[in-house]
């Protein structure tokens, strides 16, 4: 299981990654937060701390800090355009239920 | 499902509440917004990807507005009401409008700045420019999925408090907050780095549809200074199609052409133009409506013959901002090239050439000022990454200052001075019992009120009566961010206050801007000699009025001679302070003074022995004793 970038989210990432200049990849995470209660974390990440369990996908470093895994096991990160708008998207089984916008859900 | 962008480390924003800003770039022939997506700084493009939006703005009866490509494609069938290049009106009055009279669109003067009368009713540049600025809102924040928090806008470099006001102003009522107006060249570099990694001087060499403007900015520490600014706001991209256009004219031997034609020949002319600079020659093809064919090939020789004349007119005003900032081609550590005709590479080449170094490209020109106006506005809407807290600071490009006694320019704020500033000098009256003071605030590098320009004035009334110059008033200067002046004067001793934002009536072309800093230069040491002049005229003036209040109150004290004396003496000083020359006004000056000498010492006697009469000796203190057993 664990967490995995679609190819075209993973594009994305190396592509900011790289214009970016630095970055050992890319953090996910969840905090307690927002009208359903959690919320994704979604940072570039410089470095790499002690107890962050990682994953590798097409080519970008994916760290998880081991509170955050067992509301993210199983999701699967895509890029996405709605209109105008583009951006990442989480395709995360655990989520019961989300606030309309699904910026904050509920496991 | 809302769309996420990577933050950067720590920085994730709470659900529903992203910074989201944008950078807007409101041209004068095209505009655009953009902003930092997962820490990329891009442009936002409409429905049909297209990232340009043609500032173009078509009033219908009914009221409804049209922006963008479809009113500029069908521009000439309601030239009236379909207004392009509107960024040429704004914060102008009438009268600063070049070639008014060829301009198709029914001016209204409206005092401060002009109207322009459509079929909707009678329009502001300010509102048709909002009306630009609504679209690229609403296109933004579609493509952000929220409500923006603020937006950084630029403007050229040389707009003045206006100017900068009309902008901040159509922002307002197209329901954008301002986070900061930016320079335009200052963008450029930014979108380039310049600001983080580089110190030194750089020229912003920018060649719109129509304009021409070139700047030279020296960065350092994080600061941008406006060395100088120059350019031509009749060439451009333009010109290039035009001259092509007549050299099919001419080459077919066309007779007159109905104006169908000519805009079809206009429009090959530019594509020919678009794509010799990825080829060495181009087909031009055409049916006329009178049934002829227009077959021809252009290529990049002939191409970069008829245009050599052009070019080098653009060489011409970058010759003058380097000596205008007093500076050679060498001293230029970078050269940025922005605006859709830099592609071509005869122009590549010529600043290439001129500057003999390779000019900075690798960005889209048409993009590079709305790139660096999104980094700009992802910072201030706090989306910094950790140790990127640098401030981006701007300058004043002229002088603040208010009128003195004389016409004389007291400068406040100097120009080059980093912004926001705010800084405060004081004042005082000149004449005695006076309880107000008119405050006049200019704008300039000269030294005397006349050759500068006047942004505002307002009155401190109500200072409470005392002798000239007892009164402390503080006047203090602040320019924000934006690059807007506010001026509040303040009496010291009795806290009577005025204040006023500037918001001049009137703006002032980049020529002008230019024509001022060169006058000053020019005319340095004759304005020395004027304000030395008006100094000492001022200063005799105040002369003659404190001997006749002297006289006034205190006329028992000379006798009838020295008294003729001085009266030959005051009348002397009050004819000469009429001419020009100040080695006679302060000669007359230096006679007065000796003959007021012995009154003015007699005047002090009779105020002590006012002051010490029916005081007891002991009353007066230790100090006073000694002293008069010493004595």
């Amino acid at each position: 299981m664990g967490v995995t970038l679609t190819e075209k989210a993973a594009k994305h990432v190396s592509n900011y990654i790289a214009k970016r200049g630095k970055g050992v990849g890319l953090r996910l995470g969840v905090r307690t937060s927002g009208c359903s209660g959690m919320a994704y974390k979604l940072e570039f990440a410089d470095e790499i701390a002690a107890d962050d369990i990682t994953f590798q996908s097409h080519g970008v470093t994916v760290l998880i800090d081991p509170k955050s895994l067992p509301y993210l096991e199983g999701t699967e990160l895509d890029y996405a355009r709605e209109g105008l708008n583009e951006g990442f998207k989480f395709n995360n089984p655990n989520v019961k239920d989300a606030c309309g916008c699904g910026e904050s859900f509920n496991v | 499902m809302a769309l996420l962008q990577i933050a950067e480390p720590g920085q994730s924003a709470a659900p529903h509440e992203h910074k989201l800003a944008v950078g807007i770039d409101l041209g004068t022939t095209n505009s655009l917004v953009a902003t930092v997506r997962s820490g990329l700084s891009v442009v936002l493009s409409d429905e049909l990807g297209r990232s340009l939006l043609p500032s173009v703005v078509h009033y219908k009866a009914d009221g409804a507005t049209e922006v963008g490509y479809e009113p500029q494609t069908r521009q000439s069938q309601d030239p009236k009401n379909t207004i392009a290049s509107v960024k040429r009106f704004m914060g102008r009055g009438r009268s600063d409008i070049a070639h008014v009279e060829s301009i198709p669109y029914d001016f209204v003067d409206a005092p401060g700045m002009v109207k322009l009368r459509t079929v909707a009713g009678i329009k502001s540049p300010v509102e048709i420019s909002a009306e630009i600025l609504s679209v690229l809102r609403a296109r933004a924040e579609a493509a952000l999925g929220g409500p923006l928090v603020g937006a950084v806008i630029t403007v050229p470099a040389y707009f003045d408090d206006a100017q900068r006001q009309a902008t901040k102003d159509a922002a307002k009522l197209a329901g954008i907050s301002v986070l900061r107006l930016l320079n335009e060249p200052t963008a450029a570099a930014i979108a380039y780095g310049l600001d983080n990694s580089a110190e030194g001087i750089y020229a912003v060499y920018d060649l719109g549809g129509g304009t021409f403007d070139i700047s030279i900015l020296r960065l350092s520490k994080g600061i941008f200074e406006v060395l100088a600014t120059g350019g031509d706001s009749a060439l451009g991209g333009d010109d290039f199609d035009h001259r092509i256009f007549c050299w099919i004219l001419e080459s077919a031997k066309l007779a007159p052409l109905s104006s169908n034609d000519a805009r079809l020949l206009l429009t090959r002319a530019r594509e020919a133009k678009e794509y010799l600079t990825y080829h060495s020659e181009a087909p031009i093809t055409a049916r006329l409506s009178t049934g002829v064919l227009v077959d021809m090939t252009l290529t990049t020789a002939i191409f970069n013959e008829i245009t050599q004349t052009l070019v080098m007119k653009t060489i011409q005003p970058v010759k003058k901002a380097l000596r205008d900032a007093g500076l050679s081609a060498s001293d230029v550590k970078g050269v940025v090239m922005v605006g859709g005709a830099t592609r071509m590479p005869q122009i590549q080449r010529a600043v290439g050439e001129y500057f003999r170094q390779e000019p900075l490209n690798n960005l889209d020109p048409d993009k590079v000022v709305a790139i660096g106006a999104a980094t700009q506005a992802n910072l201030l809407a706090g989306n910094r990454a950790a140790g990127d807290d640098w401030l981006l600071l701007d300058v004043i490009p002229l002088s603040l200052g208010l009128e003195t006694m004389g016409g004389i320019v007291e400068k406040v704020i100097p120009r080059n001075s980093t912004i926001p500033s705010a800084r405060a000098q004081e004042f005082t009256t000149f004449k005695d019992g006076q309880t107000a003071m008119a405050i006049h605030v200019v704008q300039g590098e000269r030294e005397l009120v006349s050759d500068c320009r006047s942004l505002a004035r307002f009155e401190l009334r109500g200072i409470p009566p005392m002798v000239a110059g007892a009164a402390r008033i503080r006047v203090t200067f602040q320019v924000d961010a934006d690059g807007l002046l506010s001026v509040s004067a303040c009496e010291q001793t009795s806290g009577v206050e005025a204040s006023v934002t500037v918001k001049p009536s009137y703006g002032l072309s980049d020529d002008e801007i230019a024509g001022m800093l060169k006058d000053s230069m020019e005319h340095a040491k004759d304005d020395a000699f004027r304000r030395a002049l008006a100094e000492a005229q001022v200063e005799a003036k105040r002369l003659v009025e404190a001997v006749q209040a002297a006289l006034q109150s205190d006329g028992e004290l000379v006798s009838a001679g020295e008294r003729g004396r001085i009266d030959v003496a005051i009348t002397k000083l009050q004819e000469v302070a009429q001419s020009e020359n100040r080695r006679h006004v302060t000669l007359a000056m230096d006679d007065l003074e000796a003959e007021t000498k012995e009154f003015a010492a007699r005047r002090m006697d009779k105020s002590i022995r006012r002051a010490l009469a029916g005081r007891r000796v002991e009353e007066l203190g230790n100090g006073l004793e000694a002293k008069g057993e010493q004595a």
